[in-house]
């Protein structure tokens, strides 16, 4: 991340006014880097599409500043910003054909009609529907019309490309081979792609970085590995995959969990912890250093199973673990077994 | 057996009584054509076939006089209603919604619900203020009425187009670098397109088909088809009134078919 592409100073925006306001960005800044794939990754109604719309011009935002590679474009309407959306309908314009649609952008910068075709033509051999320029839109299934709203944004080269949620409506299958495809033309095109979802596994997969959202706030920016295994708090470490939380005592200048497991903190008094089931070791009842603990339930799931655990304190931990070859060699419900936690696995949390 | 849900089309005498109504509905249309082929003067007792009547009304210089009026009129007042309703239209659904909203709605389609009769008089007093305080004449006043009474028969379709659209489709040539004008030119109206027609040509039908207000209105020697006919079934019926009535219906039902199928198309 040498250069900056765009960057959000202290952005507010606040929809209806009095006690009816609705903050759905409160005093948001973030600094996303040229040729990033930067994910904005929250629920709904955490602010993340408005964020994407206030980049891309379609709001104003209520107090802050965005600077597109140095340049304020906070005043600047839609059509005057480099930037160009991918939309969650594609809103596609009916009207035109594959090709038109794709060089509709060009066309409204006044390009020479020759440079429009060509470039349409190049875009939509790119996302390879090159066959399809003559039809109308309509004639698409969602998966090349999918492709028909990437091509058409992609053409007149923005200098970042925003896409809202834009694999939400694909079955499964065509999600995750849109997955790759955005990668792959993001590297082609080396052009800033920020990406908004609510889909965590599509994050974890694509971004070079997420930014995780709630409640109009960003809770934490970091690549993918590093959200997932050093979640800072409480809501980033459920809202990423699944998390044990584990509440203890810190003194003395550490959180002492037991089973070996000491987490270095300035703080004192009860603080969380978290950690991954796949992190969660089960032992032999009575082994030296590990916790005991009850298994309640076991629930089979093809190669992994989750073991669901009851410490000693009441806490309630669940284990995922591969399966075995000998059923009987799994754990069974009632069964007491001990509990360790995999070195640098446990995590403290800020909040 | 298993309970049916409940169907007004299995209830006893249904089929009876839709027949009679249809009947209401069409006979005497159907009586009316076949009887402007008749070779008679009667409009009752049929005494053979001819095309006589058509001929005669296609060289009478009054029905030539009446029905250019008629189209100069129902022609003017489409173009100009439509703009109007098209503008309404615009201005009523793009935008979120405000204070006022139906009062708006209320105004634009007043001539639905404000009684003919009321418009007739009421215009017929206005007009005839500004013709004695203006001294100007002409087909004007009678253009004026109808642009107005045409707007809400214009609105409808184009609202219920505009309404369907995707708002997102405006947002995306924005993004697309579009100015607000290129916008409404590129993407905006040849979206709206189906429903400018389906309005104009609702209008046109409407003014063209319209007595009460136009009898009201008009002037000496202003008279359009409807009138003219009025005025004709004073003096004595004849076929003529028929085959005049069949052209009307004819151009009236290509007009409606054409409608019909617009409307049809926008809904995919």
């Amino acid at each position: 991340m040498s250069e900056t592409a765009v960057e959000v100073r202290s952005v507010s925006k606040h929809f209806g006014q009095g006690d009816h306001t609705i903050r759905a960005l409160d005093d948001v800044s973030v600094t996303i880097g040229k040729g990033e794939f930067f994910t904005l990754l929250g629920p709904s109604g955490c602010g993340k599409t408005t964020l994407l719309r206030l980049i891309a011009g379609f709001e104003s935002p209520t107090s802050g500043a965005i600077h597109l590679e140095g340049q304020d474009i906070t005043d600047l309407p839609p059509n005057k910003r480099p930037v160009n959306t991918v939309f969650q309908s594609y809103a596609l314009f009916p009207h035109l054909t594959v090709a038109q649609n794709v060089g509709f952008g060009l066309e409204m910068l006044g390009r020479p009609k020759a440079e429009v075709k060509a470039t349409a033509e190049r875009m939509l051999a790119l996302v390879k529907l090159e066959a399809l320029a003559g039809r109308k839109v309509s004639q698409l299934s969602g998966g090349q019309q999918q492709r028909v709203a990437l091509a058409r944004a992609l053409a007149p080269q923005p200098k970042v490309l925003l896409l809202d949620e834009p694999l939400s409506a694909l079955d499964l299958k065509l999600r995750k081979e849109m997955q790759i495809e955005l990668k792959r033309l993001q590297h082609e095109t080396g052009i800033t792609f920020i990406f908004v979802t609510h889909d965590q596994e599509e994050a974890l997969t694509m971004s070079d970085r997420i930014a995780v959202m709630s409640t109009g706030h960003i809770r934490q920016i970091g690549a993918p590995r590093e959200i997932y295994t050093r979640p800072t708090s409480r809501f980033v470490a459920d809202f990423i995959g699944e998390t044990n939380f584990l509440t203890v005592e810190a003194r003395g200048g550490a959180a002492d969990l037991g089973a070996g497991t000491r987490i270095e903190t300035a703080k004192t008094g009860r603080v969380t912890l978290a950690v991954r089931p796949e992190h969660v070791r089960l032992t032999p009842a009575g082994a030296a250093g590990a916790l005991p603990a009850t298994v309640t339930n076991a629930v089979y799931f093809g190669t992994d199973m989750h073991v669901y655990l009851t410490l000693q304190d009441g806490t309630e931990v669940v284990a995922r673990q591969q399966t075995q070859a000998d059923p009987s060699a799994e754990p069974a419900p009632g069964q007491t077994v001990g509990v360790t936690f995999a070195p640098g696995a446990v995590q403290l949390l800020e909040d | 057996m298993t309970k049916r849900p409940f169907s007004v089309a299995r209830l006893p005498g249904f089929t009876g009584t839709a027949i009679a109504v249809f009947l209401a509905l069409y006979l005497p249309i159907v009586i009316l054509v076949v009887y402007s082929f008749n070779k008679g003067n009667s409009v009752a007792v049929w005494q053979g076939l001819s095309l006589d009547w058509y001929a005669k009304a296609w060289a009478n210089t009054a029905v030539k006089e009446a029905t250019v009026r008629s189209l100069i009129i129902a022609v003017s007042a489409a173009l100009i209603s439509t703009a109007a309703a098209t503008m309404a239209a615009l201005g009523t659904t793009r935008r979120k919604a405000f204070k006022g909203q139906t009062f708006i709605y209320v105004m634009i389609n007043q001539p639905l619900m404000v009684p003919e009769i009321v418009t007739a008089v009421a215009l017929l007093i206005f007009f005839a203020w500004i013709k004695v305080t203006t001294g100007i004449q002409g087909l004007g006043y009678l253009i004026a009425a109808h642009s107005a009474f045409c707007i809400p028969f214009a609105y409808l379709p184009i609202r219920a187009r505009l309404e369907g659209m995707d708002l997102s489709l405006e947002t995306a040539a924005a993004d697309l670098y579009a100015s607000p004008w290129a916008t409404f030119r590129r993407v905006t109206l040849p979206l709206l397109a189906p429903g400018i027609i389906a309005g104009a040509m609702l209008a046109f039908v409407i003014s063209l088909d319209d007595v009460v207000i136009t009898e009201f209105v008009k002037s000496g020697g202003q008279d359009t088809l409807p009138t003219f006919m009025l005025g004709q079934l004073r003096r004595q019926l004849t076929p003529e009134i028929n085959a005049i009535s069949s052209v009307l219906l004819l151009l009236t039902v290509l007009l409606l078919t054409a409608f019909f199928l617009l409307t049809k198309r926008q809904d995919h």
